[in-house]
């Protein structure tokens, strides 16, 4: 067995699962405010990076471009959350999946119809560099975004453990009835989950597009589904879980393809089948709550 | 309890059947080829949507993987009658029975995962569908598009289908027809009521003697089956198979869709959006034809709208609406009433 391109490889899942990561922390994050799976938040990140796109197209720095995208998408996240989701709040499973797809549909067409619907290239944050470590080839893309990942893991720690607003953020999350009584805002808090999701997302896309290829309005199809695996993995309800999911689902879809010939064609066999078996197996995820249920 | 109805009221529904098939049958006669293409369009849309109502209208289980079914059925039947020379209904019970075997695999995970996994598990097979068309389906020219050999009129047809287009339709609307008698006798049965049970409270219907497995796995597994003879009938109006990544999400969402606007947990909803769904996308093609995808956009939009505003569909907020006319009591439960959640009146 060829020990550098097992790390080479190694090293890549370790890239693309910090994408996947970042976006299983935004599925989190709605996740435990609001207690549904947000299926358009693929979508919801297409449409910022799109946004990138087009600052970075006016003349905007590539970085510049990023933060102004990330900072209208929280603010467009806040406002979904109390337009699009509040009347649904406490449906059936059925409202929720057919309110989130319609923004799914709606925003994948929407993007497409402002946007125009030609491939766009767009300009990378990190330098095409790659470094040769004895053979493992590392790209400065793969470190830049784990890089950012632990970053964002910082910062959200930061947030709700050390801020008022992530307290109230978080009893929210754990008992919104008692949120309520002690006079927290339980629907600006349900806003700030999504507008934080939000952003999670417009940063995850602007990253991960110039990764890949050119943008298109299929980009964040697959990405989502890997990002929902690692999610489904780690435990819906658990930040850390989705950054180890996350980065489990990229490592082992990158082995997968590497190692397993018949599956190299059928990428998304592996994000499939992690959430199969897990919600078959253990529905909680790796770090989740178990729930207990009553008849 | 109101009177015992009489047989020419129990007639009703069967003469209106019959008067809306005459219609149908008449459509390819006075209108062209471009206009039938539609029609069989819309038909295979409504079909597949009635299978996807019987799983979440009547049973309560979300799938938005039913595009995969969809694309099954169709390149089953695609490949059979390109590189094994079937004809095209001897193509349809093997889709069947292969929809059935599909979504009763589908199913089982079914019976552990509720609700949104359950939707997050359909979501995956949505998206993997694509994945596996292209590594096993070598169509023509290295691609994953499947063309098919013409279908044509036999000779004894010439009399009211002249036109091979006016033929192909015909055999869409026999399926269909036969499909939705079936599933109007499914629902109205004991398996109907058992879906209905099974929705409204599981521990109750087990209570009663509902096997839940049976009752959950059998709806996937003829859900399935409906989607994937739609596929079939797709095919044979447009004579190709193929399936993209972003084509079979769109078509899972599109079967919601079509459920939400006609009205979910009816047999005449998914019918009647169907036809709506095909037209009102059409009709926004040709009026802003430098935007093709409007049509999506305004359907994710009517689709939310929808949910808040007329949570029934058209067909259960036409019912209400009669029933108010007419002032009579709400039928009992064994009938096709909406979701509880969803019918807040």
């Amino acid at each position: 067995m060829n020990v550098s391109l097992f790390f080479t490889q190694l090293a890549n899942g370790i890239g693309a699962g910090a994408i996947y990561a970042s976006l299983a922390l935004a599925l989190v994050l709605i996740f435990r405010t609001t207690g549904l799976l947000n299926f358009a938040q693929g979508e919801m990140a297409l449409f910022s990076t799109y946004v990138t796109w087009w600052l970075w197209d006016q003349g905007a720095p590539i970085l510049v471009a990023i933060l102004v995208s990330v900072a209208l998408s929280f603010a467009g996240g806040a406002v979904i959350e109390r337009v699009v989701i509040r009347p649904v709040e406490a449906a059936s499973p059925l409202i929720v999946v057919i309110v989130t797809l319609g923004m799914f549909l709606a925003l994948n067409a929407l993007t497409q119809v402002v946007f125009g619907t030609d491939a766009k290239q767009l300009a990378s944050v990190f330098p095409r560099r790659v470094f040769d470590l004895g053979g493992v080839r590392l790209s400065a893309q793969t470190l830049g975004l784990v890089g950012v990942l632990v970053v964002e893991c910082v910062l959200l720690w930061i947030v709700f453990q050390r801020t008022k607003v992530g307290l109230a953020l978080r009893a929210v999350a754990s008992n919104p009835t008692s949120a309520r009584l002690v006079g927290i805002s339980v629907g600006r808090m349900l806003m700030v989950g999504w507008a934080l999701a939000a952003a999670l997302g417009a940063l995850a896309g602007s990253l991960v597009v110039p990764a890949t290829e050119a943008l298109t309005a299929s980009s964040m199809q697959a990405i989502l589904v890997f990002a929902f695996a690692g999610a489904a993995l780690g435990g819906f309800d658990s930040p850390l879980g989705a950054v180890v999911g996350g980065l489990v689902v990229g490592v082992a879809n990158a082995l997968t393809i590497e190692y397993l010939e018949p599956l190299r064609d059928v990428e998304l066999l592996v994000p499939f089948g992690i959430i199969l078996g897990v919600l078959l197996v253990r529905p909680a995820g790796l770090f989740g709550t178990q729930r207990v249920e009553r008849v | 309890m109101p009177a015992r109805p009489t047989p020419l009221r129990r007639a009703g529904p069967a003469v209106a059947a019959l008067a809306v098939l005459a219609v149908l049958a008449w459509l390819p006669q006075y209108y062209g080829s471009t206009q039938t293409a539609l029609f069989g369009r819309a038909i295979a849309f409504a079909v597949a949507a009635l299978g996807l109502n019987l799983l979440t209208g009547y049973n309560g289980q979300v799938s938005i993987g039913h595009g995969a079914f969809f694309g099954f059925g169709a390149y089953t039947t695609a490949i059979l009658m390109k590189d094994h020379d079937w004809p095209f209904l001897a193509t349809l019970p093997v889709v069947a029975v292969a929809g059935l075997v599909v979504g009763a695999a589908v199913g089982f995970p079914a019976l552990r995962v509720k609700g949104l996994y359950l939707a997050l598990v359909t979501l995956g097979l949505a998206a993997l569908f694509p994945d596996l068309v292209t590594r096993f389906v070598r169509g023509t020219g290295g691609t994953t598009l499947v063309q098919i050999p013409k279908v044509t009129a036999p000779g004894w047809a010439t009399g009211f289908a002249p036109q091979d287009d006016q033929w192909r339709y015909y055999l869409v609307l026999a399926v269909a027809a036969v499909l939705a008698l079936l599933a109007w006798n499914l629902v109205r049965g004991r398996f109907g009521r058992a879906l209905i049970a099974v929705r409204e409270h599981e521990a109750a219907a087990a209570t009663v003697g509902i096997d839940l497995a049976r009752v959950k796995v059998s709806a996937f597994a003829v859900s399935a089956a409906y989607a994937a003879v739609a596929g079939s009938l797709l095919v044979l109006v447009t004579g190709l198979a193929n399936a993209g990544r972003v084509e079979t999400f769109q078509l899972s969402i599109d079967f919601l869709v079509i459920i939400v606007i006609g009205g979910i947990g009816t047999v005449l909803g998914p019918i009647v959006g169907a036809w709506l769904f095909v037209f009102l996308e059409d009709w926004t093609k040709q009026v802003f034809p430098d935007t093709p995808l409007l049509s999506p956009a305004l359907f994710g939009v009517a689709l939310i709208l929808f949910v808040y505003v007329l949570p029934d569909g058209l067909i259960g907020g036409a019912r209400r609406v009669t029933r108010r006319l007419r002032r009579r009591p709400p039928p009992d439960g064994t009938r096709a009433t909406p979701h509880p959640e969803v019918n807040p009146a």
